[in-house]
């Protein structure tokens, strides 16, 4: 399939199409609102579902109630949405109901501004929502692996019976680059949800699809239930790239469209001579916290730059088990680094 | 030959309720399930429990459902009949769930004229946190978070929930009723049989709400408790159809 020119937030809604999601809800906030208008543009012509929702805490429990169904459904948002929904990914995850979530992160905290930021990170990885559970993160660097991951994002919900999210940020949503599609998922070949879903209780026992039980021994058997999944999406789903990392002396850290930038940095670096790696986490959870600390055996130091006030550098810390210095650069509240200011930085550390 | 009068309704799982005596949750489950039995639609019935007293409902109706967080329930039903249009679906909700925290919810979901029925218990109190201010309290009348009684400068006035969904165009039926004398069960049956028709025929959004009764928590016996309710309730909340564009039924 040729490539075309798309824009971050459309790529995502068209992968989310070929991938058989039939079901969007969503409510406007920038810099997003490109992929819900895509989507009410698009859905009606194959036979799916837009709805513009009155709120975000609308959005996410018709995302639960068609989840329910079985099918495969998605919404995306910005931050503060995103705060809006934690109520409904709680329960959604507690009821084990897969659905795709999109963060466009933008500047924050509180209303911010409509800038890329990655100030989520904590939110998409450690909670926001009440109660011990854990969401597939995925956090892609390109449109193009947008559209990849997206379409994983749908495949690992169902595999998993989990919500997964998508954590991107403005810049990345709105990029125009060249992708390829993946083709349209024929929705017979989609995972059969008969087992647990609500479809009507004909001519069997019927299915209750609930995040709770009064009696804290039951209660704690779903908790535990859910730490094996978790277990297994730990076992079987870390993702990651590196970049120049095999003679690297010093190894930057860095996720999304940071770490693109950064990807840049390692070229100028090696211009220079110096050996400068990059490991990009691609799911930010489960963390790839064993390559990461296998470099650590290896590399004399690490650079972690993020544009929050240094979020991730928590994982990489734990990585790296102390093995090793790590350094930190970062600009935040929706200020993108440039692959000068980087690289002097990282000049700046070791004294060059 | 004997005849059966009265038996479990299919729609029933016959689990035992978990309603205080005398409180109005029970029969009203029980009106809700001889409708879907008569109306033949079991099968292809969702119920959304909500939060509050009837959060169990999903484990005394014989049929698929979930749980929606407190007051979401129009949402999740939404999301449900979006999903599966062939299928029906019913909210079962609490005053505090529908009038308080979800009143945004419910009055989307109605003026979208979303193809669900809403059954609306008004016991003009917090039942299950232990009887605490609800919207639909009366003035005047105490509870545990309005010691001195409800006052309209401190805490507003009854939310009467009908006036205000009777405004929404998407709305197909709308009916307040009690059941606190056989004539009433007898009528606010009909009502609901009319809420649920307003979605099997496609119409739109169908509401009945239901004065009902917290023995409990308004702290006196179940029979003053019916009698409460006829001078205090209705005095404040009007019984009567709203809305009807279902008509009569063949
Ligand atoms: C987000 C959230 N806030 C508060 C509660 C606590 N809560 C549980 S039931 C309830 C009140 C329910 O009252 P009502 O809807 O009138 O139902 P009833 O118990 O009277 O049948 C509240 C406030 C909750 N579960 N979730
Ligand atoms: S507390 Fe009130 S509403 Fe709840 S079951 Fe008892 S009487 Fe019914």
């Amino acid at each position: 399939m040729a490539k075309v020119m798309v824009k971050g937030t459309e790529a995502i809604g068209e992968a989310a199409i070929r991938a058989g999601c039939r079901h969007f809800f969503g409510y406007p906030i920038t810099p997003q609102s490109e992929l819900p208008e895509y989507m009410s543009k698009r859905l009606p012509e194959v036979g799916g579902v837009f709805l513009q929702t009155e709120s975000e805490v609308a959005t996410v429990n018709m995302l639960y109630g068609a989840a329910c169904t079985g099918k495969r459904v998605m919404t995306s948002t910005s931050s503060p949405g995103f705060s809006l929904m934690m109520e409904g990914v709680s329960y959604m995850a507690c009821a084990k109901l897969p659905a795709v979530f999109v963060n466009v992160v933008r500047g924050g905290p509180g209303l911010g501004d409509i800038q890329p930021a990655q100030g989520d990170y904590w939110q998409a990885t450690k909670g926001g929502g009440h109660g011990d559970y854990r969401l597939i993160v995925l956090a892609p660097s390109t449109v193009q692996e947008a559209v990849d991951l997206t379409v994983l994002a749908f495949d690992l919900a169902d595999k998993y019976r989990t919500p997964a999210l998508i954590l991107a940020d403005g810049m990345l949503g709105q990029m125009m680059e060249p992708v390829e599609f993946p083709e349209f998922r024929d929705l017979s070949t989609l995972p059969d949800h008969s087992d647990w879903a609500l479809t009507g209780a004909k001519g069997r026992e019927p299915h209750i699809v609930t995040s709770f039980d009064i009696d804290p021994y039951v209660l704690e058997k779903m908790n535990l239930e859910l730490v094996e999944i978790y277990k297994e999406i730990e076992k079987n789903e870390v993702r990651w790239e590196e970049y120049k990392t095999e003679d690297a002396d010093i190894v930057i850290t860095a996720f999304g469209t940071v770490a693109r930038i950064a990807k840049s940095v390692v070229d100028m670096a090696r211009e220079d001579g110096l050996k400068v790696g990059l490991f990009r986490p691609i799911t930010v959870w489960p963390y790839p916290y064993e390559p990461l600390e296998k470099l650590a055996d290896k590399v004399e130091m690490f650079f972690d730059v993020e544009m929050n006030m240094g979020q991730m550098l928590e994982d990489v810390k734990l990585a790296v088990k102390g093995k090793k210095p790590i350094k930190f650069y970062s600009r935040m509240g929706g200020v993108v680094p440039t692959p000068n200011e980087i690289y002097d930085a990282l000049k700046k550390e070791i004294g060059r | 030959m004997r005849k059966v009068l009265y038996k479990m309704p299919e729609s029933l799982t016959g689990k035992e309720f978990t309603y205080c005596p005398g409180c109005h949750h029970g029969i009203i489950h029980r009106l809700v399930a001889e409708v879907i039995d008569e109306l033949g639609i079991r099968e292809k019935t969702l119920v959304v429990a909500p939060i509050g007293c009837s959060v169990f409902a999903y484990q005394f109706f014989n049929m698929d459902g979930t749980i929606a967080p407190h007051g979401r329930a129009p949402a999740v039903a939404t999301g449900m009949k979006r999903a599966r249009p062939d299928l029906y679906v019913f909210t079962y909700q609490g005053d505090g769930d529908l009038a308080a925290i979800g009143t945004a919810e419910i009055m989307h979901a109605a003026n979208r004229g979303e193809k669900i029925t809403t059954i609306f218990v008004n016991n003009a109190i917090y039942g299950m946190t232990g009887g605490q201010m609800a919207p639909t309290t009366l003035l005047g009348m105490k509870s545990t978070t309005t010691p001195y009684g409800r006052k309209a400068e401190n805490d507003g006035y009854p939310m009467h929930m009908c006036e205000f969904l009777k405004e929404a165009r998407g709305v197909a039926y709308l009916a307040r009723t009690k059941v606190n004398t056989p004539q009433d069960v007898e009528k606010t049956k009909k009502a609901i049989k009319k809420a649920f028709l307003a979605q099997v025929k496609g119409i739109g959004f169908g509401m009945v709400e239901v004065l009902s009764t917290c023995p409990t928590n308004w702290g006196i016996d179940p029979i003053s408790a019916n009698k409460w309710l006829e001078e205090n309730m209705i005095p404040e909340y009007p019984l009567g159809v709203f809305v009807d564009k279902v008509g009569d039924e063949k």
